[in-house]
């Protein structure tokens, strides 16, 4: 399905903000939207950005291979993305991220078993006072979530777990 | 004092149209739009000697005024990538203070003529840019953007453009290229955007608290900007303090505020009331300052912080206690910028890899004897050999890291 | 002109154009400088950091303006860091030095640092012996190792990127050379870097994978041994291989080739072509080569090579001297007296088309061209002068593309026309359906096939691409048989001319009219005489017929009738064809990799080529054959030597006067400069030292009266009401007796088909991919359905050489046989 046929207002208003000879910009944001639908960005969705921009398959593919943002495969519902770096890292991420997995039952990078929650250790998220911190990236979007502790977490985890009804 | 960047603070609902209205917000816009040329707004900014706040420092009248004027049409963007670590303090002013940084943006964009403005924000402030775009909206709506604003000739309109996690797009030109729907890779320069920029158009870019600092330049004039902070960096700077103090967070103080001043009257001290061991004034890609009373007493503007071995950068203070290793620091900075780069220079791509395989040695304890010299010996040969900086910034840590702290490295080998 | 300017570069006074940048300036000079991703064809960008260098600068008094002095020297201030020469250009007073103690430990570091990833297989590797990386290892590397080889990152190493490429990606060094070739110079965006970092990897996710016809290019200016081609990995050593300059003999670019041949067990101890390779012509195909011509030479090595002289014995072809089969069917032709026809095509050589077109003289017979497209006696009065680049056209020029798909058709034409529209010339595409040139089109003319001679004419009236065209500094019109027969496109050169004359685009460089014909050497036997002949079947019917390089049984079940009917037929070829089979007599020749010659291309370049290979079992060069049966029929012409063919040609043909073979093999320094030790700079290109070719210049260049022949009939059938009308259309890679013996390229061949304009399939109930048969002239033949909405509903696209017989438009019709593939 092609995302001006799913999402035909959106598609328009992306592309409405950036010049003719600059139309590829709206690269990004499209991607943003394909990723919407399976929570990862597939072959033909690459394919149908492409047709829509006038720009290669493989053009889309370099954008979507560049940028951690994006998922080429399927994984959990939600990434849960910890800042382990070093601000957070000096505020306890780490021992916070090693009893989430203990918690979890997963390692970094793993998926738990439900499907729900893809765990990741991630780079800097600009919340560096309020560790330990993390985001999660799921069909709602992108939400911050700060000085958190496991309990919090593990509450969190539980409600996206029965939140099938997804926010658009 | 009041705040002139996080008036927030002082003022309850800042984020709010109207209060922003109140309370004199867009009346520098308005009066620069129907009262003032281009050329005299960027000579107000010109002389209030204020200094980019993205890391490099730059005068920023200087830099739009060298924007093209026979290449057109012209843009603004406005650089909310805040990537490095340590850094939070653009995210401060958009949540809470979003008026007087767009305001900031529009006056950049009469200045130099341009018709369109981009807020390009790092992905993971995906809240953030639906937060701006509603904002954005208000101002259309109250006439403050749009078409033939004030009933003059000039329009202008802002858009968000959302980045999807990659910190090489805090650079300008890989911001740039980003922008137009690439891979956030840096571009040779020159040129430089004030003649080569967004869409190969004459372009400005300036980083968030920058534009935010604007209206209130236009308010209250250059002399009284000037009249605060050093003569070297006048007005205030939001310092983005973390690590061990007991008051993480963002501070507005005059540029010269010290060291000391910060962690102990501001920020309540180091946790647990530890001594400070060391020092990144700007964020991961700083050097590690040893801290002695001296240092604590530095004032922290540009000048002053070279003295101390450092450059102050963004400003975002990382505070190290005499509990942190400083091998271990390194390990972290060397895989944040292992992460981090995008691959285009031999240099940066194989030589964070290599120095992460030579961190992760020392950090597991199988390293070996000659493993730091050569760690340090990789980080030199990176220095001054890439494209962009991030090349360089890679590097501070590990260099002033083995060259100031050696006792951490040397127990690491031993171990 | 660009303004000069003189720098110094390791002491050196280098004087080079402003905005040269510094590694090109210094290869001027001859001072090399190691680079990995600069290439002189492609914009710096500054990646790999190996070219580092120091840089100086004269410093002026800011007071004054004037250059500071000490010690009687301008004053320099050196750049604290080593800078990329590659991304630095030249100026005025300029120092720069390469080779100090500073810039080598930089390059040196840089060396290391992409040697700590490399797999270091050099003994395995394809790129072995003409690698940059392995050269300048040698030259910059550090002597030992500091990495810990088991730290090296493990990446994919057999990666097809499509059937004809293959990746390794531990070798790749991320220079992005092939992906900006692709990008910039081609303008196929079909390559692309994966993830970030250390992790980078080239992708090609197109369908079929890495889908351009220069793919092959990429090969050669890999620095590493990252890409190679299906055709040569694993095949051979760098080092084993001999190399032979040679002519691309598969459309009218005329391409300049380099043969590599090495002697093979495989072949039971015989010298075989191991691969084929560009050769520098920048008037030409600059450093480049499409794949056709990189890959299709497999041919001259196809079982069904001829390698003896067969006469007809009790209904066989049976094994015989030369001397009994010439003698054989000089009997016969001499007996048909004006009987004897000469049916040639332009796959041959000049020297040969000229011995065939004597002897027809001679014996008072006739010589015909076998080829569906006309006006090579156009081209002769207004080609393009002597002298002309289409690589130094640009802003204030016009190309005219009309009737021809010219990426299928003549790739490098297709590229450099294309790139003479990046640089600011005007490009006007005038064809019924979209094709791969329109995306670089300033103006693009769509009309409707049978309309090709009017649009044309319509561009000689007012109007806003007339008056581009008519006021262009230079103008070129390319013309080609899309669509048309011999009749059409006969009218649309005619056509094309009388607008160059009448807008003074003749007689002038980068002026004129260029043919893109349908064989490597159709101009040139258009220039010894040979003319097609609109009635073939006629023509041929109860003749004694000499078929020279032609597969008329083959392509035309029509032609086929016509030839059995014929008195007499003698074949001459390289390979077996279903001509052949019906041969009285058969004599084997010599492929162009076993001899030598010239050919003339579609811009009227004529050009050398040279034996690469030993002479294949008892054959002999065409020019050799058919000087042996001259001389059985009482005919003298020379047999000896190509040489003295080209001097008698060249003596008696008005165009050729002042050439000699010699003249051919001239050659003159070209830039960029590559081919030398240095690979890293140009890539594994071979430098031009076999000669550069002559242009002929055209009538209208010699000051003669230009006088074009009138257009006689109605260009071509235009689409009727209520009919389905065939048109041909032209195929890169198609079923022709030189391409389809390449096994590498079937995929890309792929089937015969019919293309229709999805209503016009619903109408005839057929569907996209079913299996059609479609009837014209009495006879049926197979297809498979393409949809195509850029067509008309009236037309059905037959592509010519992929097993439907079609020579020109035709009223037809189409059903559906079987289910969908
Ligand atoms: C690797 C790298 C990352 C950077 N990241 C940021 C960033 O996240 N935000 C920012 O404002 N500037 C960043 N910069 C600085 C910008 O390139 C640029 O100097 C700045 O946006 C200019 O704005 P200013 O003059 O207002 O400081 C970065 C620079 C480099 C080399
Ligand atoms: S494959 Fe070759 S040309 Fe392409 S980036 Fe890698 S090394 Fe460079
Ligand atoms: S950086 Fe100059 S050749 Fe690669």
């Amino acid at each position: 399905m092609s995302l001006e046929k799913i999402y035909p207002k959106e598609v328009k208003q992306i592309l409405s903000k950036y010049p003719p000879e600059g139309k590829r910009s709206a690269v990004m944001p499209l991607l943003f939207l394909a990723q919407r639908e399976e929570g990862y960005i597939n072959k033909a969705a690459m394919q149908d950005i492409a047709n829509i921009l006038d720009i290669t398959e493989t053009d889309v593919a370099a954008v979507v291979g560049f940028y951690t943002l994006y998922h080429e495969k399927k994984a959990g519902k939600y990434y849960m993305q910890i800042c382990t770096d070093l601000p957070c890292a000096l505020r306890g991420a780490d021992e916070f991220m090693n009893s989430l997995c203990g918690n979890l039952g997963i390692k970094v990078g793993e998926t738990t078993p439900d499907g729900t929650i893809t765990l990741e250790a991630v780079t800097c998220l600009a919340a560096c006072d309020k560790a330990p911190m993390f985001q999660t990236q799921g069909p709602d979007g992108i939400k911050y979530h700060e000085n958190m502790t496991v309990d919090r977490t593990m509450e969190l985890i539980n409600t996206l777990k029965h939140a099938d009804k997804e926010i658009k | 004092m009041s705040y002139i960047l996080l008036r927030h603070r002082d003022i309850p609902d800042l984020n709010k149209f109207n209060v922003y209205k109140k309370n004199g917000g867009l009346a520098a816009f308005k009066n620069a739009v129907t009262k003032m040329k281009p050329t005299e707004v960027t000579d107000v900014v010109k002389n209030s000697g204020l200094r980019g706040r993205g890391g490099a420092g730059f005068p920023t009248g200087m830099k739009w005024s060298f924007i093209d004027n026979k290449n057109w049409p012209h843009y603004v963007v406005a650089n909310a990538d805040e990537s490095e670590p340590g850094t939070f303090k653009d995210r401060e002013i958009m949540e809470s203070n979003p008026f007087q940084f767009l305001e900031g943006l529009a006056l950049a964009s009469y200045a130099v003529g341009a018709t369109v403005a981009y807020v390009y924000l790092r992905g993971e402030f995906w809240e953030l840019a639906a937060f701006l775009d509603e904002k954005i909206a208000e101002m259309e709506n109250a006439g403050y953007l749009g078409d033939k604003l004030f009933g003059t000739e000039y329009s202008l309109k802002i858009y968000t453009h959302l980045g999807a996690g990659a910190y090489i797009c805090g650079e300008e030109t890989a911001l740039l290229e980003s922008l137009e729907g690439k891979r956030g890779q840096p571009r040779v320069r020159p040129p430089f955007p004030p003649s080569f920029g967004l869409y190969g158009k004459p372009t400005i870019i300036n980083n968030v608290e920058t534009f935010t600092n604007v209206p209130m330049i236009l308010a209250n004039g250059a002399e009284w900007y000037k009249a605060i902070g050093t003569q070297d960096s006048p007005g205030v700077k939001i310092f983005s303090l973390s690590g061990r103090v007991r008051k993480p967070g963002n501070y507005e103080l005059p540029f010269g505020t010290t060291f000391r001043q910060l962690i102990y009257e501001h920020a309540g001290g180091v946790q647990e009331g530890r001594p400070v061991k060391a020092i990144m004034p700007a964020g991961a890609s700083s050097s590690l300052i040893v801290v002695d009373d001296k240092v604590l007493d530095t004032p922290m503007d540009y000048a002053s912080v070279r003295t101390v071995g450092a450059e102050l950068g963004s400003a975002s203070i990382i505070v190290l206690d005499d509990t942190v290793n400083i091998q271990w620091v390194v390990n972290k900075t060397v895989h944040f910028f292992k992460h981090e780069s995008c691959g285009k220079c031999t240099p940066c791509r194989e030589g964070t890899y290599w120095m992460q395989n030579i961190t992760h040695r020392l950090n597991d304890g199988h390293a070996s004897t000659g493993d730091v010299d050569l760690l340090l010996n990789v980080a030199k040969q990176m220095q001054g050999k890439c494209l962009c900086a991030l090349g360089d910034f890679a590097t501070t840590a590990v260099t002033t890291g083995i060259e100031r702290f050696p006792q951490d490295f040397k127990k690491a080998v031993k171990a | 002109m660009t303004k000069q300017v003189t720098l110094s570069i390791n002491g050196i006074n280098v004087t080079a154009p402003d905005g040269t940048n510094v590694v090109d300036a210094a290869k001027m000079a001859g001072i090399d400088i190691p680079v990995f991703c600069h290439h002189p064809k492609l914009a710096p960008v500054g990646m790999c950091r190996m070219c580092l260098v120091e840089v100086g600068r004269p410093v002026i008094d800011r007071a004054t303006g004037q250059v500071v002095m000490e010690n009687g020297q301008p004053k320099i201030q050196f750049m604290p860091k080593l800078e990329t020469a590659c991304t630095n250009t030249v100026s005025e007073g300029m120092v720069v030095l390469t080779t100090t103690d500073k810039a080598d430990a930089g390059q040196k570091s840089t060396v290391e640092f992409l040697l700590t990833s490399h797999p270091l297989d050099c003994p395995i590797c394809d790129k072995g012996g003409e690698c940059p990386l392995q050269n300048l290892t040698m030259a910059h590397g550090p002597g030992k190792s500091r990495f810990i080889y088991d730290e090296k990152l493990r990446l994919d190493k057999l990666v097809p990127l499509g059937e004809l490429i293959w990746l390794d990606r531990e070798r790749c060094i991320q220079c992005a050379r092939c992906i900006r070739f692709q990008d910039e110079v081609v303008g196929e965006s079909v390559l692309g870097f994966d993830e970030r970092g250390r992790s980078t990897q080239i992708v090609s996710l197109s369908d079929p994978g890495f889908d351009s016809v220069f793919s092959g290019n990429t090969t050669d200016i890999c620095p590493v041994g990252a890409l190679t081609t299906t055709d040569f990995r694993f095949a051979a050593r760098p080092w084993e291989l001999q190399a032979q300059a040679s002519v691309c003999t598969q459309c009218p670019v005329g391409c300049n080739t380099t043969i590599n041949t090495r002697r093979e067990v495989k072949a039971g101890g015989d010298i075989v072509v191991k691969r084929i390779m560009p050769r520098q012509n920048e008037e030409v195909n600059e450093i480049w080569l499409c794949d056709k011509g990189r890959f299709a030479y497999h041919y001259v090595e196809s079982k069904k090579r001829l390698t003896k002289p067969l006469i007809r014995k009790d209904d066989k072809l049976t094994r015989a001297s030369w001397d009994a089969a010439t003698k054989f069917a000089a009997e016969n032709f001499s007996k048909a007296k004006k009987d004897f026809v000469v049916l040639a095509s332009g796959r041959l050589a000049n020297e040969d088309l000229f011995n065939l077109k004597s002897l027809a003289d001679h014996a008072g017979g006739t010589a015909i061209m076998y080829s569906d497209m006309g006006g090579g006696d156009v081209t002769a009065l207004v080609g393009v002068g002597q002298g002309t680049n289409i690589g130094k056209m640009g802003s204030g020029d016009a190309i005219l593309v009309v009737a021809s798909d010219m990426y299928q058709e003549a790739p490098i034409w297709w590229l450099r026309v294309k790139q003479a529209a990046d640089r600011g010339a005007t490009l006007i595409v005038a064809n019924p359906r979209s094709t791969k040139m329109d995306r670089f089109a300033k103006h693009i003319i769509r009309y409707a096939y049978g309309d090709e001679i009017k649009t044309v004419n319509d561009l000689s009236k007012k109007g806003k691409i007339a008056d581009e065209f008519a006021k262009a500094k230079n103008a070129i019109i390319f013309y080609g048989n899309e669509g048309l027969g011999l009749n059409g496109s006969t009218g649309l050169a005619s056509a094309c001319a009388t607008l160059l004359k009448e807008t003074e685009h003749i007689g002038k460089p980068n002026n004129g009219l260029i043919g893109v014909w349908g064989r490597a050497n159709d101009q040139g036997a258009w220039e010894v005489g040979f003319r097609p002949e609109p009635d073939l079947e006629q023509a041929l019917k109860g003749k004694a017929v000499y078929i020279v390089g032609a597969d008329p049984v083959g392509d035309s079940p029509a032609l086929a009738k016509a030839l059995k009917g014929a008195k007499f037929v003698a074949v001459q070829d390289i390979l077996e064809t279903a001509t052949t089979e019906i041969a009285d007599v058969v004599f084997a020749a010599q492929a162009f990799t076993e001899r030598e010659g010239t050919y003339t291309s579609g811009e009227r370049r004529v050009q050398r080529f040279y034996a690469a290979v030993p002479v294949k079992g008892d054959t002999k060069p065409d020019f050799v054959i058919t000087s042996i049966l001259g001389r059985q029929m009482g005919v003298i012409l020379e047999g000896s030597s190509v040489s003295v063919v080209f001097d008698i040609l060249a003596n008696s043909l008005d165009a050729f006067t002042d050439l000699s073979y010699e003249k051919l093999a001239e050659v003159h320094d070209q830039w960029p400069i590559v081919g030398r030790g240095d690979m890293y700079y140009g890539g594994t290109t071979y430098e031009n030292m076999k000669g550069l070719g002559v242009q002929l210049a055209p009538t209208a260049q010699t000051g003669a009266t230009v006088r074009i022949p009138k257009v006689r009939k109605e260009a071509a059938l235009r689409p009727k009401e209520k009919e389905l009308l065939a048109v041909p259309v032209n195929k890169l890679y198609d079923r022709g007796v030189t391409v389809n013996p390449a096994q590498l390229l079937h995929q890309r061949i792929g089937e015969a088909t019919v293309t229709l304009h999805p209503t016009a399939a619903k109408k005839l109930g057929v569907v996209e991919g079913a299996l059609v048969k479609i009837s014209f002239d009495g006879v049926s033949s197979e297809g498979v359905v393409k949809l195509d909405d850029t067509i008309s509903t009236s037309v059905a696209l037959v592509p010519r050489s992929m097993g439907i017989a079609i020579r020109e438009p035709v009223a037809a019709s189409v059903v559906q046989l079987g289910k969908v593939k």
